[in-house]
Order: C-alpha cells, then sequence, then structure tokens
C-alpha cells in the first residue's frame, strides 16, 4: 500500500492557535524513495513503523494460517513436521517483535510529541536508525527460511540445548537477525524516555501526562533493562554454537535450565512490554467515548508502576515444571498471583469510567471495549496459570496457547486497532469509514474467539502445544479453531481496506476529531501538519 | 525539532544514563552465570553440587534412621566408555561417612577424555551431601581399553531434611573435547582447587 | 446500532453454551490419584470464582453499556476518584488470592513428598521415545510410539488411539507409591499423563524427581509436552496400571525374557533371522529420526538408505550405533540396547533399502565391542 504523506502545509479546517505548523521554515524533503530513508520527522518514522509492523502482521498472520491449516484435521496432510516447527516458531517471532513491538513504537513516534507538545522526539536521527534496523533485521530473519536445514524450529522460546548443540546451521543468522531488532527497540527506548523527561510542554508535570505516555514510558524503562538481558542469553547461545563454550551443556559443566532462567528474565518483562502500551491507549479511548474523566489517574499509573516492577519477580513461573524446588515454586507462585491486583484495579477502573458516563460505540471504542472483556477473559486464566499445582497440568498445553493469544489479540493487537480507529482523524485528517470498520470489528471479535475459545478446552482435555499432529479426540476443537482463524485472518484485509480509504478520503475530520477527546494532540488541525509545536503550547491543566 | 547538533543537556543526561544502564544490564546477565551457580549451591537447586572437595565435618552420627543412597551411572554420547558403581545403594545413617567405587572402562582403541557430570536429587538434600572426594571434580583419561576404579568417599549431614529418605546420585557421562581452551582452563582450576 | 445488538446477541448465544460444553467432558480430567483429584479441584474452585469475578465485571460493564448511552441522551457525571472504592477493589482481590493461595500450597507440598517410594523407576526422554529403567529390578525397555507412519500420512484409516499407542508401555502396579526420576539423553522432554496429573521436565544431565500412585487398574495415555524438535508430538506415553501381583509377575516375565535374550549372545545367527529382528528394533527406535525407509531428515537426521559413509566403513557404523554421536542427536546405544538388538539393527540397516551391503553382524562380534 502507497503510504500518504502528511500534507506540508497546514489545512483549513486547523481552529488552534498553538499548532502552527511552519512548512517554510524547513527545506524541502528529498523527493522518492531517499525522504523514507533519510527522514527524521516523528511522524514520518512513526508511519514507516505502523506500515512495517502492518505488513509484518500478516507475514507472521500467513505462518500461522499455515498452522492452523496443518492443524484442521488429524494427521499430516500439508506440511512435514519440521516446516511445521519452522512456522510455530517464525510465527511467534515476527508477532512478537516485528508486529507488536514495532506498532506500538510507531504509535509513540506519532502520539508522543503531540500528547506532550513537543515539536519532534529527542532524538530524530537517531529515530530513523532505529526504524531502518528493523527492516534488515526480519529480512534477514525471513531468509533463514531459505537456508539448508530451513530456519528456527525451536519455538520462539528457544530453549537450549534444542537451540543450540540441537539446531539448524541458520542459527547463526537468527541470532544476529534478534540482535539487530533488539539494538532498534533499545535506541528507540532511549529515544523515547528522551523525549517524555526533557520535551514536555512548558507547565506539564509527569501527573499531567496523558496515561498512553505514562505507559510508554515505564514499557521504555523495561525495554532499557530487559533488551541487554535478551542480547547477552543470546550472545551466550553464540559463543555455545561457535566457540565452543559451554553456558548451556550440561557436558561441558554447564546448564540448560540457566537459559530458561536468562530468557524469562527478559521474557516476563517482555510480555508487558507489550500490554503496558494497551493499556495506555484503552485509557486515552473510554473517557473520550464515554464523554466523562478517566476514573482513577493515579492509581492507574501507580498500578503500571507496580505490574512493571512485579513483572521482574515471576519470572520463573513460565517453569513451573522444570524441576524447581519448593521453596521457589511457592514464591513465584504467590508474586505472581499478586499481578493480579494491579491489573484487576485497571479493569475496575475502566469499568468505573464507563459507568454514569455517556457512551458512544465509534469503532475506536468498539475495538478498547472488546480489549476490556477479552483481555480479562485472558487475565483471569492467567490467575489459573499462577497457582502452580495446576500448573503442573495446564503447563505447555493449549490452555496456556488460548491464555496468552487471548492477552496478546484481543488484548495488544485490538488495543493497537483501537488506536489506529482512535487516530486516523489525526493522521489522514478523514475519518475511517464506519460500515466497514463496524464489519471489521465484528468479524474480528467473532474470529478471535472461534479460534482461542476452543484452545481452552483442548488444552484441558490434554493437548500439548507445538505439535504438528494430535489425537482423534481433539479435533473438533481444532476445526473450528481453524476456520475462526481463517475468517479472523481474512477479516484483517477489511482493516488494510479501511486504513486505505481512510488516507485517501472520507468525511472530514476537525482538530478535535471526537467529541470528548481532550489531550493536546486535538488541538492541531487534522491531519496533523508535518511540523507541529514548534512553539511550545501552553499546557491548560485539566482535572485528572 | 530539536537540532541534534545543540542537544538539550536534559536529553544528553537520559542518554547517558540510558546508556549506562544498558551496559549494566548487559553485563549482569553475564554475572548472573555465576551467580546462579551460587544460588543452586546454596539452595540446591536442579541437584546441583559442589564441583571441589569438601573437608569432612567430625559430627554424631544419627543413628535413629537410615537413609538410602542409590547410585546411578549413565552414558552420553561419544563416549566409548563404560562405568559401572560396585553396588547400586547403600544404606547409612546421616553423619556417617561412606566409600564407593566407580569402575572406568575405555572399551575404545584409543586415548580420550571424559568427565562424569553429577546431579543429586531430591534437591533439598543437595546441600546436606558433603562430597570428600569424588571423581567427577575433574576430567578423566582413560588409553585405549584401560580400566580404572575411583572412589567417591561422602557424608550425608546430620541435619538433613527428616522427609528425606532416599538420595540420589546420578553421574552422566561426556566425552571431553581436549583442544578446547575453555575446558582446559577449568580442568587446571580444578585441579588447583585439589592441591 | 441494530447490527451491533445482532452481532452481540449471536456472542451471548455463543457463550451460552459454554456450561453445556464443560459438562459434556471437556475438562481437565479427574485423574486417578490422590493428587490428579485435589488438581482438579483445585483448578474448578480457581475456575468457579474466575467465573464469578467475569460476572460481577462483566454485568457491572455490560449495565454502563446499556444504561449510559449517549443515544439515550444519557448525560454524564465528572467523578473521577474515590479513595474507598479503590482501596476495596485492592483489598477484596487481595483476600481471594490469598483464599487461593491457601490449599494451592498445601497441594503443592503433597506433590514434592517423594519420601517412602516402594518402587523407583527412571524415564529417559530421548529424541522421539521415551527409555524406563526398574531401579534394582533388572528391567528396561524403550517405548516408542506404534502408530504406522501411513496413518499419519492419511494413507491408512487412523484407528481409536491414533499417535497415543506404544510398542512397550510402562507397567506400573497400583496402591504403591512410584517414585520418578526423570532425565534426558539430549533435548529437554516433558513426561506427562493427565490422569496422574504429572508433568515433570527430562533435562539432560540433570535428574528431576516426581511420583505418583495409581488408584485404579488401567491403560493412561500422556505425551511429551516440551517442545523437543522434529516429532515431538509422535513421542507418547503409555501407561499401563495393574493389580499389584499382576505387575510382580510381569517383573519376572520381562526378567526371564532378559536373560533369554542374554544368552542368544552365543550361537551364530543367520542373516534372515537378524534381519526380521532388526527390521523390528529400527522401527522401534531409529525410525522416529531416520524415517521409516532410511530416508532421514537432512541435515539434523542424515539417511541411512545410500549413505556412502556407512556403506563403506562398517566399523564406523557400529561404533556409532554403540557409542552415538556427541554434540548431535545420535544417542549412545551401548547400555540401552543388548548385543543381540544392536547386531540385528547394525545387519538390518546394513542391508534394507537397496543397501544390499550382504554384511552380517554377529550378535557375538558386537559383545566383544562393547567389552573389549
Amino acid at each position: 500500500m502507497a503510504p500518504k504523506l502528511p500534507p506540508h502545509h497546514p489545512v483549513e479546517q486547523s481552529t488552534s492557535a498553538v499548532a502552527g505548523g511552519n512548512a517554510a521554515a524547513h527545506p524541502e524533503p528529498p523527493r522518492g524513495i531517499l525522504r523514507w530513508l533519510l527522514t527524521t520527522n516523528h511522524k514520518e518514522i512513526g508511519s514507516l513503523y505502523l506500515i512495517f509492523s502492518l505488513i509484518m502482521f500478516f507475514i507472521g498472520g500467513i505462518f500461522a494460517l499455515v498452522v492452523r491449516a496443518e492443524l484442521f484435521q488429524p494427521g499430516m496432510s500439508l506440511i512435514r513436521p519440521e516446516f511445521f516447527n519452522q512456522m510455530t516458531t517464525m510465527h511467534g517471532l515476527i508477532m512478537v517483535f516485528a508486529a507488536v513491538m514495532p506498532a506500538f513504537t510507531g504509535l509513540a513516534n506519532w502520539m508522543i510529541p503531540l500528547q506532550i507538545g513537543a515539536p519532534d522526539m529527542a532524538l530524530p536521527r537517531l529515530n530513523n536508525f532505529s526504524f531502518w534496523l528493523l527492516p534488515v533485521a526480519f529480512i534477514l530473519l525471513l531468509s533463514t527460511l531459505l537456508m539448508p536445514g530451513g530456519g528456527p524450529n525451536f519455538g520462539w522460546t528457544f530453549y537450549a540445548p534444542l537451540s543450540t548443540t540441537y539446531a539448524p546451521p541458520s542459527t547463526t543468522f537468527f541470532i544476529l537477525s534478534l540482535h539487530i531488532a533488539g539494538i532498534s527497540s533499545i535506541l528507540g527506548a532511549i529515544n523515547i524516555v528522551a523525549t517524555i523527561l526533557n520535551m514536555r510542554a512548558p507547565g506539564m508535570r509527569m501527573m499531567d501526562m496523558p496515561l498512553f505516555v505514562w505507559t510508554w514510558l515505564i514499557t521504555a524503562f523495561l525495554l532499557i533493562a530487559v533488551m541487554p538481558v535478551l542480547a547477552g542469553v543470546i550472545t551466550m547461545m553464540l559463543m555455545d554454537i561457535n566457540f565452543g563454550t559451554h553456558f548451556f551443556n550440561a557436558a561441558g559443566g554447564g546448564d540448560p535450565v540457566l537459559f530458561q532462567h536468562l530468557f524469562w528474565f527478559f521474557g516476563h518483562p517482555e510480555v508487558y512490554i507489550m500490554i503496558l502500551p494497551a493499556f495506555g491507549i484503552v485509557s486515552a479511548i473510554i473517557p473520550t467515548f464515554a464523554r466523562k474523566p478517566l476514573f482513577g489517574y493515579a492509581s492507574m499509573v501507580y498500578a503500571t508502576a507496580s505490574i512493571a516492577i512485579l513483572s521482574f519477580l515471576v519470572w520463573a513461573h513460565h517453569m513451573f515444571v522444570v524441576g524447581l524446588p519448593l521453596a521457589a515454586e511457592l514464591f513465584f507462585m504467590y508474586t505472581t498471583m499478586l499481578i493480579a491486583v494491579p491489573t484487576g484495579v485497571k479493569v475496575f477502573n475502566w469499568i468505573t469510567t464507563l459507568f454514569r458516563g455517556s457512551i458512544s460505540f465509534e469503532p475506536p471504542m468498539l475495538f478498547a471495549l472488546a480489549f476490556v472483556v477479552l483481555f480479562t477473559i485472558g487475565g483471569l486464566s492467567g490467575v489459573m496459570l499462577a497457582i502452580a499445582p495446576a500448573d503442573f497440568q495446564y503447563h505447555d498445553t493449549y490452555f496456556v496457547v488460548a491464555h496468552f493469544h487471548y492477552v496478546l489479540v484481543p488484548g495488544a493487537v485490538f488495543a493497537i486497532m483501537a488506536g489506529v480507529y482512535y487516530w486516523l482523524p489525526k493522521w489522514t485528517g478523514h475519518y475511517p469509514n464506519v460500515k466497514l470498520a463496524q464489519w471489521h470489528f465484528w468479524l474480528s471479535v467473532v474470529g478471535v474467539n472461534l479460534t482461542f475459545f476452543p484452545m481452552h478446552f483442548s488444552g484441558l482435555a490434554g493437548m500439548p502445544r507445538r505439535i504438528p499432529d494430535y489425537a482423534l479426540q481433539f479435533a473438533d476443537f481444532n476445526l473450528v479453531s481453524s476456520l475462526g482463524s481463517f475468517l479472523f485472518g481474512a477479516s484483517q484485509l477489511v482493516f488494510v481496506a479501511v486504513v486505505i480509504l481512510c488516507v485517501r478520503g472520507g468525511e472530514k475530520a476537525p482538530a478535535k476529531a471526537w467529541e470528548g477527546a481532550v489531550d493536546l494532540e486535538w488541538s492541531v488541525p487534522s491531519p496533523a501538519p508535518l511540523h507541529t509545536f514548534e512553539t511550545p503550547p501552553t499546557f491548560q491543566r485539566q482535572q485528572h | 525539532m530539536t537540532d541534534s547538533n545543540q542537544p538539550n543537556p536534559g536529553v544528553r543526561r537520559t542518554v547517558v544514563r540510558s546508556v549506562a544502564a544498558l551496559v549494566g544490564m548487559f553485563a549482569f546477565a553475564f554475572a548472573l552465570v555465576p551467580l546462579y551457580d551460587v544460588f543452586c549451591r546454596v539452595t540446591g537447586l536442579n541437584g546441583k553440587v559442589d564441583t571441589t572437595a569438601q573437608a569432612l565435618v567430625h559430627e554424631e552420627v544419627d543413628d535413629s534412621r537410615f537413609v538410602n543412597v542409590q547410585f546411578i551411572t549413565r552414558n552420553g554420547s561419544g563416549l566409548p566408555w563404560n562405568l559401572e558403581v560396585e553396588t547400586r545403594q547403600v544404606r547409612l545413617h546421616p553423619g556417617q561417612t561412606a566409600e564407593v567405587d566407580f569402575a572406568f572402562h575405555n572399551a575404545s582403541d584409543e586415548g580420550t577424555w571424559g568427565r562424569a557430570v553429577p546431579s543429586v536429587s531430591p534437591s533439598s538434600a543437595t546441600r546436606h551431601l558433603r562430597k570428600m572426594s569424588c571423581f567427577c571434580f575433574e576430567e578423566q583419561h582413560l588409553k585405549a581399553g584401560e580400566r580404572l576404579e575411583l572412589p567417591l568417599v561422602f557424608q550425608l549431614a546430620r541435619d538433613l531434611p527428616a522427609d528425606v529418605n532416599t538420595v540420589t546420585l546420578v553421574y552422566t557421562l561426556y566425552p571431553v573435547t581436549r583442544d578446547d581452551p575453555s575446558l582446559q582452563a577449568r580442568a587446571t582450576a580444578g585441579k588447583g582447587d585439589e592441591a | 446500532m441494530r447490527t451491533m445488538f445482532v452481532w452481540m446477541a449471536g456472542c451471548l448465544i455463543g457463550l451460552a453454551s459454554l456450561p453445556a460444553a464443560i459438562a459434556s467432558g471437556w475438562n481437565m480430567p479427574v485423574g486417578v490419584t490422590e493428587i490428579s483429584r485435589e488438581i482438579y479441584s483445585l483448578h474448578m474452585i480457581i475456575f468457579w470464582i474466575c467465573v464469578a469475578i467475569g460476572v460481577v465485571v462483566f454485568g457491572v460493564m455490560f449495565y454502563s453499556l446499556f444504561k449510559f448511552r449517549h443515544s439515550r441522551g444519557a448525560k454524564s457525571a465528572n467523578f473521577h476518584e474515590n479513595t474507598t472504592v479503590e482501596v476495596i477493589w485492592t483489598a477484596v482481590p487481595l483476600l481471594i488470592l490469598v483464599g487461593m493461595a491457601v490449599p494451592a500450597t498445601a497441594t503443592l507440598k503433597k506433590m514434592y513428598d517423594t519420601s517412602d517410594a516402594e518402587l523407583d523407576v527412571m524415564i529417559v526422554g530421548q529424541q522421539f521415545r521415551w527409555r524406563y529403567e526398574y531401579l534394582g529390578e533388572d528391567v528396561a525397555f524403550t517405548s516408542s510410539m506404534s502408530t504406522p507412519m501411513a496413518q499419519v500420512r492419511g494413507e491408512e484409516e487412523k484407528g481409536e488411539h491414533y499417535l497415543l499407542e506404544v510398542d512397550n508401555p510402562l507397567v506400573l502396579p497400583i496402591n504403591r507409591k512410584v517414585r520418578f526420576l526423570m532425565t534426558s539423553d539430549d533435548v529437554i522432554h516433558s513426561w506427562w499423563v493427565p490422569d496422574f496429573a504429572v508433568k515433570q521436565d527430562t533435562i539432560p544431565g540433570f535428574i528431576n524427581e516426581n511420583w505418583t500412585r495409581i488408584d485404579e487398574p488401567g491403560i493412561y495415555r500422556g505425551q511429551c509436552a516440551e517442545l523437543c524438535g522434529m516429532n515431538h508430538g509422535f513421542m507418547p506415553i503409555v501407561v499401563h496400571a495393574m493389580e499389584e501381583d499382576d505387575f510382580d509377575a510381569w517383573l519376572v516375565e520381562r526378567r526371564e525374557e532378559a536373560e533369554q535374550e542374554a544368552m542368544g549372545v552365543d550361537r551364530d545367527w543367520e542373516m534372515d533371522e537378524l534381519m526380521e529382528r532388526g527390521e523390528g528394533v529400527y522401527a522401534s527406535v531409529c525410525a522416529s529420526c531416520h524415517q521409516d525407509v532410511g530416508q532421514g531428515s537432512p541435515p539434523v537426521f542424515p539417511a541411512l538408505a545410500g549413505n556412502q559413509q556407512l556403506l563403506d566403513d562398517p566399523a564406523w557404523h557400529l561404533d556409532v550405533i554403540i557409542n552415538g554421536v556427541s554434540g548431535a542427536a545420535m544417542p549412545a546405544f551401548r547400555s540401552t540396547l543388548n548385543p543381540v538388538e544392536i547386531a540385528a539393527v547394525t545387519t538390518w540397516t546394513r542391508n534394507a533399502w537397496g543397501n544390499d551391503t550382504g554384511d552380517v553382524v554377529q550378535p557375538a562380534e558386537v559383545a566383544e565391542e562393547l567389552a573389549q
């Protein structure tokens, strides 16, 4: 799809005095591809991130559909087991590192400067560099599928020694691509922290920031803390594979379980990296369409911070069956259960915001409401998984697959879509087509639930995850899941149609595109000019 | 737009601090490797045991109860050796010292290096197992067809938890590639400790 | 608005079918051990607590969505803080969680008590089969999936226990506490039988423990639960739980079989005999990686049919089978197959699928190689 540039000059419906974008003060950008390669503009880079993540969402989605097609009925009918493993692995890696994370970074690039009244990100050139690392990383990763022995086939969690001693030859390239993607995330996070801490509009205190900014600030701290740990782990893998060390190899005095500890020390905060910005988006949308201030702003901030801190203390709940000592099992069971408290606070705050509001159901609100319901279902199954003795039955079954897809698909992905529908008028100057958006929403909701709800049952009935073929008693569940996944996949084409149509035209949106919207981004014209807030706006404190 | 030629001092400070945090966390990941080892030894996590000899502790033998100690030997891939234990199980009191012989045999026609990697179960017993001497502290070299008997001398501490009445010691044989410098360093270090 | 309610009604009908689904047995099995029953009831308690929370939370939410609609002229209030409710909805979940943690802790403690076992079984995970060793009983064997690949490929009709059937099931007595010691020869696997609520990772170089005491005789099925490579989906577990007397008799029988087999080492075997035996051994321990007609799955699992090194170098061939390959998926069969089996499978692989070398490897040669 051809991305449409934000126009160079303010459009006539601008009503805001603070939003003076002055194209004349800036040199004409280079034309054609060079413009996109060299841009340092936060809006253009934000668009690049979003387009990249949408493309990757489809590539990762196609991998998922290959998996679901194979699982449509018992028997190996389409692909071979080794290719099946590559598909599940690539699906996970692409969705986590190339779809969800860059989508949030894209939204951050676009919206954080607008929400805090800054002219751009703090480090615009670094911003360009961190984006262009991503296509490099993932073209490299995808190319491993064509290498002898195939691509990574050890699951997105790449447990040693399956990913070291027993891995395909392409694993070194997999490590390299993950390193590049990691550097990109880290640089993006540093940029976001520097922007939020130093470039807020005069008068905007930390506790005045919109929650999307707050959640991203905390997410960025998590990224800075744990991405280096991931880099460390994969460096150790690289050394085990190529330089004869024995970090994870029992034969040389190493320990495969150490890998899991290190991985999940990164991996659990990573899970929250993929959900905290979603909380921020939903906390912006619900008050807007309930026409009522967010309930418990301060407690939302504290809850987000507590979730982030607790995320460093729960990693071993992914390892309840590796043979931890009893004391460790109990410790990680209790800390994990504790996370339900701040998460619950968030859900209660959203619902109380709805209570006695004046609610309308525009497309962003539909997705935000579905997020609240379906994310809560995922959260509740998370509480069940936290109970260590019961986890001996749930662990590594489809119950877990159902759980984390509920928090990631109708969780993180729906929040991203809600954010896109919410901010599209700001980006393009047009409202998205409501009818199509409603079709997209309802098809997605039905598809997502058809896909993932039966997985709870197949998991409880005893189906392990990551198997290419299954016993006959799981056939019905898998049939429904596969049909649901095709529906969900196809309905995302509607989403692409909505976005393209919205870029091209549609009902014109005013600066304040939604009646109940209050944050600073709604004070600049729609579409937002390329340069905004060159003179810092005066920040009007709203009630929080 | 902030001109990156004249960075905001606040931005610079934030970046410097973030980079320091990054470097720190990267180093921390590597520091976790030895920390984890220490943690395992202290808590007995994962059945890891000390790889150096411990001193015999003269404590009164607790003859009010018996503990079964089982020995299991296993062959990893790629090492043409047999490892056998003279007895599969001993019964002893906590505080008592026992010696068990293990027989190594190189069934191939060339000399090779190997090591027996130890593991103990249940993990709650690990901390209470003292090995005064064990073939598992070092790598072994066996000439073609050589047979070697090596002892394991150990003691179960008196404070072994009351609910532990069977302790299993497993030794898995793995080949050692001797042109590997890191291993050599490790082996030498191990010997240094012994002396 | 109308479409919205049509869709929503559809979703509600879908949700309403849930309890029916749970009732019809799509749930966690209750199982046949004390632990599995405790875990089941723990699971159901937490499940109903979660359902209750869901009903309250979504109840308030949907009430608000219907009652305070902009289209019905709802005017929004402006409240945005209330310390009392915030304290309450922090404290109440905390109390509910404590209530869940208490029984969970008790069950977990029981699960970790492996003391006073009457039988010790060592479980070894291998790509892609299980090995069971009855410690101190001189009985050990390998258990591989027995579903023919033709069923997997859809060339034959799938049987009742498709993918959940093995050649040699693990045999256990009922009413005796059995301790499992678990380890692996290659990558991490996980041994799981839902009816016992036993799931434990098998980790190369390290040992794990778990235990069970089965209440009812029967056949119980499970699967490997940790991704372990290509054929992760094809390493099922079958446990045959017997009355104690039957189990003791079975042990004696197995031991006698092993003795008989040991005597076979001394005599000269015919090629046909070895080939017949070798085909069986190959299907049981080799085919999961090297595939049913020796085509392998390169580069990790090399082909055996037409493998030049194998054809040219019989000594190397035998050495690889006996000692395995360090750092690769090929395990050492030195102590897990007996000389007859090693000789038979070597003979088979040297003569099957067009490898027609005509070589015969005698059990006596293998025995010599093993002892040297």
